[in-house]
């Protein structure tokens, strides 16, 4: 059998028991397939993250479920609510605690842009102190909606250059302050 | 006294004087005698649950500027009473805490004087509860804009790893507000344009 994919060649005929890949696939395979959110659940959003990880939702069907209230035992920051500005040097320390790789989620319209609170105590979007990688509309969100960003958040990991990111590791202290949008 | 009344009030406490009010028994109280008052209403009266302590600001330019407001139900009469306390000083101003005589007043007063700047004199631990302890403002104050004003971020350190700032919020149109009184179609929610805040956006 042989498949369509670039990130696998393999024929048993020909190979037998080895299958020929690339280190990034192999790499970025195990890691989208066993993200360990980190719920930061902040207002009411973190209800509707609650609801991604119950029965009905199943956040388990993409390897998720393994919800970790450690920065060091996680990998996946979802930031489901209103950051005051108050709570964001706690959000911001705790990104920093949790180990590389690591990726973030703006769950909801408030960690997007500050959403309706356009005040003097609310940041106006978490990517103003930490990089996003998925950005989730709705106030809140639909749990299928946050279900979707994290699949979309598996494809952004399985095009990542994992092999180039373990011989040079990224230096979080040299990240820009809006280093949401990368490749 | 079962029912307390304007009054019976006045008759014991010489110093108060009738507010205007829509439903509770509501008075003015000179803020020196304001302990005194509540612990006799405590004590004497039964009014035993203080429920809110707030304040109003009333204009940069009035005087008295600030007063506060006290809520107080009576749990074995089972009515309310509300009591509002001119501060004196505009600049400065301060009441005299509760927190001896009600504990519930503690992480009110904190509040109050969090938003509003009014000092609690005699409170045990007068700090900030909502804003963090180094905020320089009073947001609830008239003069203060709701979209905020520049100041450094909370923690030093993570402002200059995160390079980030505390900036006026965008203010995108808003703020959107009902306008108190009217017909229907007149208190619908309006624009106060305040978008001059976004130059502060487009660096």
């Amino acid at each position: 059998m042989s498949t369509e994919s670039t990130t696998l060649g393999y024929n048993s005929k020909v190979e037998g028991e080895v299958v020929v890949t690339q280190a990034d696939a192999v790499i970025n395979w195990i890691r989208k397939h066993s993200v360990w959110p980190m719920p930061m659940g902040l207002a009411c959003c973190a209800i509707e993250l609650m609801a991604v990880g119950a029965s009905r939702f199943d956040i388990s069907r993409f390897g998720m479920e393994v919800m970790r209230f450690s920065p060091r035992q996680a990998d996946c920051m979802i930031v489901s609510g209103t950051v005051t500005y108050k709570m964001a040097e706690v959000v911001r320390r705790i990104y920093e605690q949790m180990a590389e790789p690591k990726w973030v989620v703006a769950m909801g319209a408030c960690a997007s842009t500050g959403g309706m609170y356009r005040s003097y105590a609310t940041l106006q979007g978490v990517d103003r102190i930490i990089p996003v990688d998925v950005y989730v509309s709705g106030c809140p969100p639909r749990p299928e909606a946050l279900l979707d960003a994290m699949i979309k958040l598996q494809d952004k990991i399985g095009r990542e250059s994992s092999v180039k990111n373990l011989t040079a590791p990224k230096a979080v202290a040299e990240k820009p302050a809006f280093a949401g949008k990368e490749a | 006294m079962s029912q307390a009344d304007f009054a019976s009030l006045k008759e014991r406490f010489a110093y108060l004087t009738e507010r205007d009010s829509a439903d509770h028994l509501s008075v003015n109280c000179p803020a020196k005698h304001l302990l005194e008052f509540c612990t006799s209403l405590r004590d004497e009266l039964g009014y035993d649950l203080l429920l809110d302590v707030t304040a109003i600001d009333w204009d940069v330019q009035t005087s008295p500027r600030f007063t506060g407001i006290y809520h107080i139900l009576s749990t074995t009469h089972h009515n309310y009473i509300r009591i509002a306390s001119d501060c004196l000083e505009d600049a400065q101003p301060s009441l005299p805490s509760l927190a001896g005589i009600f504990p519930a007043a503690n992480w009110h007063e904190r509040e109050t004087y969090d938003m509003m700047g009014i000092r609690y004199e005699g409170h045990p631990d007068l700090k900030r509860i909502l804003m963090w302890e180094d905020y320089p403002y009073h947001p609830l104050r008239k003069e203060f804009p709701l979209a905020g004003i520049e100041v450094p971020f909370p923690a030093a350190d993570v402002a200059e790893s995160a390079n980030a700032k505390v900036l006026p919020a965008p203010m995108m149109g808003g703020p959107f507000v009902s306008p108190s009184g009217g017909t229907m179609r007149e208190i619908e929610p309006q624009a106060k344009d305040e978008s001059w805040t976004e130059k502060e956006e487009q660096h």
